[in-house]
């Protein structure tokens, strides 16, 4: 089964994520921030990583750097998740090694469609 | 309603469009054509049925069938025909016109554009291929309203998520607005859009090289279906290819056609010689 780890500081956004990812297959695991995200990614690397952009102590962004620097941190698949809705932070989102990018609001049949572009499902 | 004016409206949409509606589809009926009603200063749509009885009148009887069309779409539709396109179809007629280095491609009912902007955007993928190429995109679809939106390349955040990849998005599109995305010029100089008929307006013009005709023939009943079909083979290419949408065929509908064994969807002309299975 393949593991994703859901990032938002919202408790509701993470819920509604993880029913579409259970739905779809994947084993959840959640975190509030950055920060917290990089602690589980430590312990073991997901294959999918939901991550929102804006969160109070480590953010999005500063979480895929750390992470992909970290050993086999190039493997994750990384899909931003976030209301930043301009192209000035997909495009710095990409450069920093983001494979794709939801903008908010989300529903089931983007989230399934970027994930079987990506060769997940 | 009462059933003689669902019978009006929808033989009405019928003759028109070729689009069945059934008994069980009267509340959609309704909910569509109460607008319609509005914009036409008429107060019910039983007086509105009243009305067409009295005159033909054409504006009403185009805004009828134009409400009663399904229009969604989306970039990448089913991904696996675009990857046919790019991999197998562009390559094979790369070869066969090598001499006139043109081909013309076809995406009847483009709704609102994206199927057409698609390809547009997988063709400047493979530009270093088609160098010196003339490819010519030609969107039609019975409504007048999509056709326009097609024609201004604008689409909302919601739809270009479905389907398109993030690196397309960033690559192909310019955000006019917080949530409104605009297909830059370049694709959309490669694309021609046009109101056109499936059932009587062939003057699209073929030949084509390639035709796509997806999720549309669903709508229609089996002498439709025949119909368009024989048609579009009307304006094909003899070596061209035929794109049905996932729950289309050309089986038991018309001999025009036969299947390609392997790949789902892609139908090419009975006398083609390419490799299928009758
Ligand atoms: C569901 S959309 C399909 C769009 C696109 N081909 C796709 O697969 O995503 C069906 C389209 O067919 C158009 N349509 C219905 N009847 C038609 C007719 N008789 N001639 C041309 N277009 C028609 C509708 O207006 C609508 O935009």
């Amino acid at each position: 089964m393949k593991t994703c780890l859901i990032v938002d500081d919202s408790r509701v956004i993470r819920k509604v994520a993880r029913q579409i990812l259970e739905a779809l297959g994947f084993a959840c695991d959640e975190a509030e921030n950055g920060q917290a995200a990089l602690d589980v990614s430590k312990a073991k690397l997901p294959d999918f990583v939901l991550l929102d952009w804006n969160m109070p102590v480590m953010n999005g962004l500063e979480y895929l750097n750390a992470m992909r620097k970290m050993p086999g941190g190039s493997k994750p698949v990384v899909v931003f998740c976030t209301t930043e809705n301009d192209i000035n932070h997909i495009q710095e989102a990409l450069g920093s090694g983001a494979n794709e990018y939801i903008m908010k609001p989300f529903d089931a049949d983007i989230i399934r469609g970027k994930l079987e572009q990506l060769g997940l499902i | 309603m009462k059933s003689e004016d669902f019978e009006l409206f929808s033989t009405l949409v019928k003759q028109r469009s070729g689009l069945i509606l059934t008994a069980d589809k009267a509340y959609l009926l309704e909910s569509r054509l109460f607008p319609v009603a509005r914009k036409h200063n008429i107060k019910s749509l039983e007086d509105m049925a009243q009305v067409l009885r009295a005159r033909r009148e054409e504006t009403l009887m185009f805004d009828i069938t134009e409400a009663m069309t399904t229009n969604e779409s989306f970039f990448f539709r089913d991904q696996k025909p675009f990857t046919l396109f790019q991999k197998t179809l562009l390559p094979k007629l790369l070869a066969a016109r090598v001499d006139k280095k043109q081909i013309r491609i076809w995406s009847a009912a483009a709704s609102s554009g994206q199927e057409a902007y698609s390809l547009a955007m997988v063709c400047v993928e493979e530009a270093v291929k088609l160098q010196d190429w003339r490819v010519e995109i030609i969107g039609t679809d019975i409504s007048r309203e999509m056709v326009n939106r097609a024609k201004s390349g604008i689409y909302s955040q919601f739809e270009v998520q479905r389907g398109l990849p993030v690196t397309h998005l960033v690559k192909y599109f310019q955000q006019i607005s917080g949530d409104k995305w605009q297909i830059k010029d370049s694709i959309r100089q490669m694309v021609q859009f046009r109101e056109g008929n499936l059932l009587t307006d062939f003057s699209a013009a073929g030949p084509f090289d390639i035709v796509l005709c997806r999720n549309v023939l669903i709508y229609f009943d089996l002498p439709t279906k025949a119909h368009v079909l024989g048609s579009i083979a009307g304006v094909m290419q003899p070596d061209g290819f035929l794109l049905l949408g996932g729950a289309e065929t050309v089986l038991g509908i018309s001999d025009k056609f036969k299947i390609v064994s392997g790949e789902h969807g892609l139908y090419v002309k009975a006398e083609s010689s390419y490799e299928a299975v009758a």
